[in-house]
């Protein structure tokens, strides 16, 4: 009983840690993307269309997704990243599997 | 060569095939690098006639028709064999697509049922148009959670009927599936292709390329796309191979299937291929001075001694560390969907690595023609495949001109669309609607298109006209959207350009606010659906009677403007 006071707090402390707020997972992936793709920092805004913001193809655009996926320690199948084509709405996508 | 003339459909040359070679595996199912199962022919067989059964005891019939959204997976194959084998046709859809097209495509196909994968029909589910594809009276659900919401739809691991089913017999000129090559904004074209077109296109891909127990085919683009449906489907299990299934397109995993399963054929687009050379080619130039001058040593001497056609064996062995990267069985990297540039094809076969680069399209059963390797000729796309009849339709003084294709793999027609069809199919002929000429040797040239649409890089079909939508209401008094090759011919596959046309309304100028409005219309649109810029013309478009926009008069007007200068970026 007393270790399970001692840890109980631990643990949520640590949960609370790890919970991100949308804008802040937004800003994390742009800072991948921006290292990524090697742009300006502070060049990407979150409604920013990837596609046409980095010039990158789909391919290029899994492999942002495959960083994502390390980085916030998540699995992002395919399929829920379909049609997706700005930073917000990616970081909508990574929140719900946090 | 594969003897197919027994059959009339695709249901009976599939029977046999899991008939004959019941214990070799036909399917490798993995994901994200972790293989969760093999499935023998027998075991195929075992899961889709119980399905098969269901449906037929749902009063699935033959001629009834089953829509299919699912990524590459063992439960598409299956799900597809049992339509077949109740002699119904199928409707493979793209599951890229948004739920709204896809519910308008599934409506026009006229399918009376609908099989998809969860996180597809969770979305689709909830998109609009479900209401319109009322004739959708049943709908399987595969891999859904156990507490999951089935929003009407059925479990497809729980559709099993008891007993056997009855394998119904089809003629050759019976469908066998309708295949939309576009449409999912304007005209929908249903390509009506039938029994025969798939076994005869089965037949003349495997003469050149063939498949046996054994071969290991990595499937990677979209199991509805013509060229994977057949080879990587009808054209492995009618030869005994198998197919590998990955679940995921991320590089990392696609480049680790090569070594791991031994492919021996995968079928690519342009964009994965290149991918895939900038990879490799980063790689060479990292090695240090010494290794990369044996290395391009060894490559030239492959470039010389395979110079003819390719001898795999001796490329293997002068550059066995490129080889086993690829798993050091490769046969051939298919590559299709759209034009492919001869550098990136010439990079692999210098490596010894054949790329049967082709033409084709979905309309004419797939490929038209592919290299032969004998010997290989980047610059062009290959000789027509055995029992394709492919002329060059008004050539100039060049010897351009229309390809036309007759064979017995070009399709019956486009679905409900007679008129189309018509203009499509001209005394048995299929216009492709695209430019080329021969060249001495038999091999086709391709120079551009007379079709106003584009082929992505990804291999997708983007005709103008279904992207105008997005536009309507624009404030401006007419637009309409074209290929800018069409407007302005260019002799060239590469590079093709969306551009919206606008005729604005009188003593009105092209405000920022305009700009804003298309730009963000333009980032609605799926990413390959996007246009790449604006052209602003200052006359009333040519009008018909019923007031249509006359295209071709409106193109050939805007044709005299400089293109450089006309278009504006967005």
């Amino acid at each position: 009983m007393a270790l399970a006071l001692v840890f109980l707090p631990v643990v949520w402390g640590a949960k609370l840690m790890t919970m991100r707020t949308l804008e802040e997972i937004t800003q994390e992936i742009l800072d991948l993307a921006v290292k990524q793709f090697k742009v300006p920092s502070g060049s990407l805004k979150a409604e920013d269309d990837f596609y046409k913001k980095l010039g990158i193809d789909s391919l290029q655009a899994l492999e942002l997704l495959s960083r994502l996926e390390n980085h916030f320690k998540i699995e992002l199948p395919d399929y829920e990243v379909q049609g997706v084509s700005d930073f917000k709405t990616l970081a909508e996508r990574v929140q719900s599997r946090l | 060569m594969l003897d197919l003339t027994r059959y009339s459909s695709l249901g009976e040359a599939l029977r046999d095939a899991l008939e004959t070679w019941p214990r070799e595996v036909c399917l490798y199912e993995s994901d994200r690098g972790q293989e969760k199962e093999r499935i023998t022919y027998r075991d195929f067989k075992q899961r889709a006639l119980p399905l098969a059964k269901w449906l037929q005891d749902s009063g699935f019939a033959a001629g009834d028709r089953a829509a299919i959204i699912m990524t590459n997976q063992s439960k598409w194959l299956i799900s597809a064999y049992a339509v077949f084998y109740c002699g119904g046709t199928l409707v493979p859809l793209d599951y890229k697509l948004r739920p709204e097209e896809q519910w308008k495509l599934a409506k026009h196909s006229g399918a009376s049922v609908l099989i998809a994968e969860y996180p597809v029909w969770r979305q689709l589910s909830a998109g609009a148009g479900r209401v319109d594809a009322e004739k959708i009276q049943t709908v399987l659900v595969a891999e859904a959670p156990a507490n999951a919401d089935l929003a009407g739809g059925q479990r497809w691991e729980e559709s099993r009927g008891a007993g056997e089913p009855k394998l119904i017999m089809r003629k050759r000129e019976d469908l066998a599936c309708i295949v939309y090559s576009s449409g999912t904004g304007g005209t929908p074209k249903g390509c009506m292709m039938t029994h025969g077109n798939y076994l005869e296109q089965c037949v003349a891909l495997t003469t050149w390329y063939p498949f046996w127990p054994g071969v290991k085919y990595l499937s990677i683009l979209p199991t509805n796309h013509a060229i994977d449906f057949m080879v990587g489907f009808i054209g492995p299990f009618t030869c005994g191979a198998a197919v590998v299934h990955l679940r995921t397109l991320r590089p990392e995993f696609v480049r680790e299937a090569f070594p791991k399963y031994q492919i021996t054929y995968v079928s690519l687009v342009p964009l994965v291929l290149r991918n895939l050379q900038k990879g490799l080619q980063a790689r060479f130039d990292e090695l240090p001075a010494g290794k990369r001058y044996v290395f391009e040593l060894l490559r030239k001497m492959n470039v010389v001694l395979t110079k003819h056609r390719p001898i795999r064996w001796l490329s293997r062995l002068l550059l066995g560390q490129v080889h086993q990267a690829f798993g050091g069985h490769i046969e051939a990297i298919i590559v299709g969907g759209a034009f492919t540039e001869p550098q990136t094809l010439q990079f692999f076969y210098d490596l010894g690595l054949p790329v049967a680069n082709g033409y084709g399209l979905t309309e004419a059963g797939t490929a038209v023609t592919v290299n032969d390797l004998k010997p290989f000729r980047a610059d062009t796309v290959g000789k027509p495949l055995p029992g394709m009849e492919v002329r060059i339709v008004n050539p100039d003084a060049d010897g351009i001109g229309q390809v036309a294709v007759r064979s017995k793999t070009v399709m019956a027609g486009y679905l409900n669309e007679p008129d189309l069809t018509a203009e499509t199919i001209v005394d048995g002929w299929l216009m492709t609607g695209d430019m080329g000429r021969f060249d001495r040797t038999g091999h086709l040239q391709l120079f551009g298109r007379k079709k106003n649409m584009i082929v992505t890089e990804e291999g997708k079909n983007v005709y103008a006209e279904d992207i105008e939508q997005a536009f309507d209401g624009l404030p401006v008094k007419e637009f309409c959207v074209f290929a800018a090759n069409y407007i302005w011919p260019s002799r060239s596959m590469v590079g093709e350009q969306l551009v919206l046309v606008m005729h604005l309304e009188p003593g009105t100028t092209f405000t920022e606010e305009l700009r804003q409005e298309i730009v963000a219309r333009n980032n609605r649109l799926i990413n390959f659906k996007r246009l790449h810029g604006i052209v602003i013309y200052g006359e009333d478009f040519p009008l018909t009677a019923s007031l249509k926009i006359i295209r071709v008069a409106l193109a050939e007007r805007l044709g005299k403007m400089r293109r450089e200068e006309a278009i504006q970026s967005i």
